[in-house]
């Protein structure tokens, strides 16, 4: 759970004071259903990481390494759009 | 000691319109409307003129000049406007923009009644409507009073103790359209008073980049109003800051609240506005008499000086409350139901009545203050008020 400022250390009228900052705000706990990724299963494609709206999924060096749960809203977009489909993305219940 | 300072006849729109131009705002976004007009057509002819250096934006009605004036505000600007009536009933979801973004913007309201049915005279319909809106309100009895106040308002809602917007107040017709004596302070004295305007953070800054209005959900809005009612607070020793020194530079002093031969006086009527000057002429013929009677004239509404008003009635036997505007809550006027609510906690309670009058425009003469004092004495009398509340000149 994030801890959340007090009224007093807020900037007043609601003035966002700094630059680049959703990454603060975290759309994660948004979600009812939750994309588990299968790595024994997933071929690399990327299609998941090409269609995910929130930026949500992990990549390094070229391959998906797995997922941003602080912000992934669990909308199922990578899961529909992967062609291992359950074997490499599953959406479960949170 | 006060400055050298150019009497002139003028109207009480044209007074304020002079305040205006002595401030000389970086932009003013008006649309034109009666009772207010005029202050807009002054200062049309000041820009015309080349005497101020305000962007001048004529707008298409009221939403859109309280929109373009809290995006001028919202870029750093010092942006004002002026309405009336209707004219702040269109602006209603802006005036809670301005007021949540805390944007230090002044705007003189000329009060006039709300439609239906139209009517284009004066009560306080308007914005008395509009006390919940975060706005910080004060209200002027004389064209005098309605540039002091203008002047006085620049500083108080930019205080960075306060950061919100400000209306000041006077009566349609009988103070915008009515000539008096009005004392001008030079425009260097007054441009020295308000300062230049330097706002924190701005959109405009490019080196300080900031995002204005963003969606706050449930885990900050609370916080966002509470900061908003904790500036309210604080605007009440400001104001009081700003009138004191202002009195220096200009010779008249103002409160939260002006009190006249209160010092005995055991009925007392509270009035605001123009209405006081009447009440004023009452409350002398009846002195002459020997009868002990005082006026307490509200200044600030917004925020509501309640703690000080109970210390000011608290010797008071009677009072009348009489308010400009209907509630239809059918408890009375708005300033009568809150100072009756801030006596709750009071040791000493005096008896109160309030009276609802001079609803869209009806002329309130010292014939019917005279009658609101005899009323009270009525009460005295009998230990209780004969009604709680009632309109007053209404036939039925
Ligand atoms: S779309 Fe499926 S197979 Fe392709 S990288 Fe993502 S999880 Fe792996
Ligand atoms: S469920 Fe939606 S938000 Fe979450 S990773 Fe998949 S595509 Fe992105």
């Amino acid at each position: 759970m994030r801890t959340l400022k007090t009224a007093r250390e807020i900037p007043i009228g609601a003035l966002i004071t700094e630059a680049g900052n959703s990454k603060d705000y975290k759309t994660g706990d948004w979600r009812s259903m939750k994309p588990i990724w299968h790595e024994e299963g997933c071929v690399h494609c990327l299609m998941c990481w090409v269609f995910c709206p929130d930026v949500s999924i992990k990549v390094e060096n070229g391959k998906m390494v797995g997922i941003d749960y602080d912000h992934c809203k669990g909308c199922g977009i990578c899961a529909r759009e992967c062609p291992r489909k359950e074997k490499a993305l599953e959406m479960v219940k949170e | 000691m006060a400055n050298e300072q150019r009497l002139a006849a003028m109207t009480g729109n044209e007074a304020v319109a002079h305040a205006l131009r002595q401030i000389d705002p970086d932009v003013i976004a008006a649309y034109p409307i009666t009772p207010q007009t005029d202050i807009v057509q002054y200062y049309s002819q000041f820009v015309s003129d080349g005497l101020v250096k305000t962007e001048m934006v004529t707008v298409e009605s009221e939403h859109s000049a309280m929109s373009a004036t809290i995006g001028a505000s919202a870029a750093g600007a010092r942006a004002m406007t002026a309405t009336s009536s209707q004219g702040l009933a269109l602006m209603w979801e802006m005036l809670h923009i301005a007021s949540g973004y805390r944007l230090p913007i002044v705007m003189p309201v000329v009060n006039r009644a709300l439609s239906g049915p139209i009517n284009i005279h004066c009560d306080h319909s308007d914005t008395m409507g509009a006390l919940t809106t975060g706005w910080i309100q004060i209200y002027a009895e004389s064209a005098q009073e309605a540039y002091d106040n203008a002047i006085q308002a620049v500083r108080i809602a930019e205080d960075p103790r306060v950061l919100l917007p400000t209306m000041v107040c006077d009566d349609g017709f009988i103070t915008s359209h009515g000539i008096e004596n009005v004392s001008l302070l030079p425009d260097e004295v007054v441009k020295g008073f308000v300062g230049e305007y330097k706002p924190s953070k701005f959109l405009l800054n490019i080196s300080d980049p900031v995002t204005v209005g963003p969606l706050v959900l449930p885990d900050y809005y609370t916080e966002l109003k509470f900061q908003q009612a904790e500036a309210m607070k604080a605007a009440k020793q400001v104001i009081l800051e700003v009138a004191e020194e202002y009195a220096k530079i200009s010779g008249r002093k103002y409160g939260l609240f002006e009190e006249y031969k209160m010092d005995d006086a055991e009925r007392v009527v509270v009035v605001l506005s123009s209405a006081a000057g009447t009440a004023k002429a009452v409350v002398n013929q009846l002195r002459a008499k020997g009868e002990k009677v005082g006026l307490l004239k509200p200044r600030v509404l917004r925020p509501f000086p309640a703690e000080e008003l109970v210390a000011a009635l608290s010797g008071a036997k009677a009072v009348a409350v009489m308010d400009r505007a209907e509630t239809f809550s059918t408890q009375g006027g708005q300033l009568f139901t809150e100072l009756r609510a801030a006596f709750y906690d009071a040791p000493k309670r005096p008896l109160m009545r309030g009276y609802v009058f001079g609803l869209g425009g009806r002329d309130t003469t010292v014939r019917e203050i005279g009658k609101v004092f005899e009323d009270l004495r009525g009460d005295l009398e009998r230990g209780s008020v004969s009604e709680k509340y009632t309109h007053l000149d209404v036939r039925v």
